[in-house]
């Protein structure tokens, strides 16, 4: 059968208009249901760094919601590491990849282990409140590269020092599973409540070695290394001196110290 | 007629295999096969994509105009693949998350354009339908059986639950570390082929 250049312009048309109606409506109905998943899943990362749910753990959306209500989120400043005024609302909904992306919002930074290229203006820190309204802890996102891609995680700090870990967790890298990957292994992750961030310098001392490393007790600057991840491993490490250091949340957790009251590590 | 839809079914699965015997679609298969949880939501996204896919291109197949119709298939897939991601990452949003980029990659998978291009372009929806369908499960019988043996052998566990505790975790089993990286997964469709082609000799090629 032969087919007229008119034909073929008309259907090609036809075809890209009829796909295309179906791929919008297709991603405008679900988008809702899209946000909700991705703020729920950050929601319980935040909570998992908290140590409120355990790694895996299925927690239905009404427990979630309800352990959230001890969280309150806070945009920072990360020059100045002042907070910005509390809208809740509007702190909750803040894209911090986003931010980070353009060049209005954000910063760039000199070449750095971590290989963080720019920091956003603003950060989006959480609040972990105790029973009786006081704040328990702080969590603070951190990323950085490993071997393969950037791994993004929250780091719970103790509030009451503002250098003992209350957990880490990692949200989302393409590290190799079962080497790099068992950077979420609950066993690892275990290893790090109750280890000291700052040394007594007040510079950033927490590293993850390579073998194993003390008990918290005695050896509490130090972490067990990866086996067969020696890069994740430093990437790790390189991640948490950059974002507790100066150019990170230094000037925040500095400011933060004196308006909670708390001792300063250094 | 019902003998040959059933062949068309069941002839995918191991005669004529998408991935064992015409070796298509092997990049998914190393990809996703690490759990056999993302394996199972890449094998059902992959068989969706196949089934509408050929049911479409069969449908358009007497309007579509011969000197435009790979990119008209591979518009309609590409459409197919991106809706397949969308419902993904509203329903099971942790798994869309492992198996990421793989989904939109179901695009560049042969097997789809391989069927829509070899069969749907000549036959009737119903049957190409059962097309789709059969080699949708030939791919997932091959995936299915590389992520059991990775998973297992690799981490120790079947879907996520521990069979073979790790010494890690204080049990006994050393992990194999070759079979959570892409070339065991070429490993074990290596055995794959070997064990079909012993069983069924028709399948050698000649040198």
């Amino acid at each position: 059968m032969q087919f007229s250049v008119r034909y073929i312009v008309l259907f090609s048309a036809a075809i890209c208009v009829a796909c295309a109606i179906l791929v919008s409506s297709s991603a405008v109905s679900l988008y809702d249901m899209q946000q909700s998943n991705f703020a729920e899943f950050k929601q319980k990362n935040v909570l998992e760094a908290a140590g409120f749910i355990k790694p895996g753990e299925v927690v239905d959306p009404a427990k979630i919601e309800q352990m959230m209500s001890r969280v309150r989120p806070c945009l920072i400043d990360t020059k100045t590491g002042e907070i910005i005024g509390g809208d809740d609302g509007h702190a909750a909904a803040f894209d911090q990849q986003k931010a980070k992306r353009d060049p209005t919002t954000s910063f760039p930074v000199d070449k750095n282990a971590a290989r963080v290229k720019r920091v956003p203006n603003r950060a989006q820190i959480f609040e972990v409140l105790a029973e009786d309204g006081s704040v328990e802890m702080v969590v603070l996102p951190v990323e950085g590269y490993g071997l393969w891609s950037t791994l993004l995680g929250f780091i719970a700090l103790d509030a009451a020092d503002l250098t003992t870990v209350r957990g880490l967790t990692f949200y989302d890298h393409k590290e190799t599973p079962g080497l790099g990957g068992e950077v979420d292994n609950p066993r690892w992750k275990s290893l790090w409540p109750g280890r000291r961030v700052f040394g007594d310098d007040g510079s950033v001392a927490i590293e993850v070695i390579k073998g194993p490393a003390g008990p918290v007790a005695d050896d509490p600057y130090r972490v067990d290394g990866l086996a067969g991840a020696t890069i994740t491993a430093r990437g790790v490490s390189n991640m948490l001196l950059f974002w507790l250091g100066q150019e990170g949340f230094g000037p925040f957790l500095e400011k933060y110290a004196t308006r909670i009251g708390a001792k300063e590590a250094a | 007629m019902a003998d040959k839809k059933s062949e068309i079914v069941l002839d995918p699965l191991f005669n004529n295999n998408p991935i064992a015997l015409q070796v298509l679609g092997i990049c998914s298969a190393l990809a996703v096969t690490t759990k056999l949880e993302t394996t199972a939501v890449m094998c059902l996204a992959v068989i969706g994509v196949l089934v509408a896919s050929n049911v479409t291109v069969s449908l358009l197949r007497n309007h579509i105009p011969p000197s435009i119709r790979i990119i008209v298939q591979l518009t309609v897939i590409a459409s197919l693949v991106i809706i397949t991601d969308q419902i993904l990452k509203a329903y099971v949003y942790d798994i869309s998350r492992q198996i990421s980029v793989y989904v939109g990659l179901i695009i560049t998978n042969c097997i789809i354009m391989g069927r829509a291009e070899a069969f749907a372009m000549q036959n009737g929806p119903v049957m190409s339908m059962l097309d789709g369908l059969g080699n949708g499960l030939g791919y997932s019988v091959i995936l299915l059986g590389t992520g059991f043996l990775r998973e297992l052998f690799g981490a120790g566990k079947i879907f996520g639950q521990t069979v073979l505790p790790l010494v890690t975790e204080g049990g006994w089993y050393v992990p194999n570390g070759l079979m959570v990286l892409s070339p065991g997964a070429f490993f074990i469709i290596g055995l794959f082929i070997w064990a079909i082609r012993t069983w069924k000799p028709a399948q050698i090629e000649e040198d």
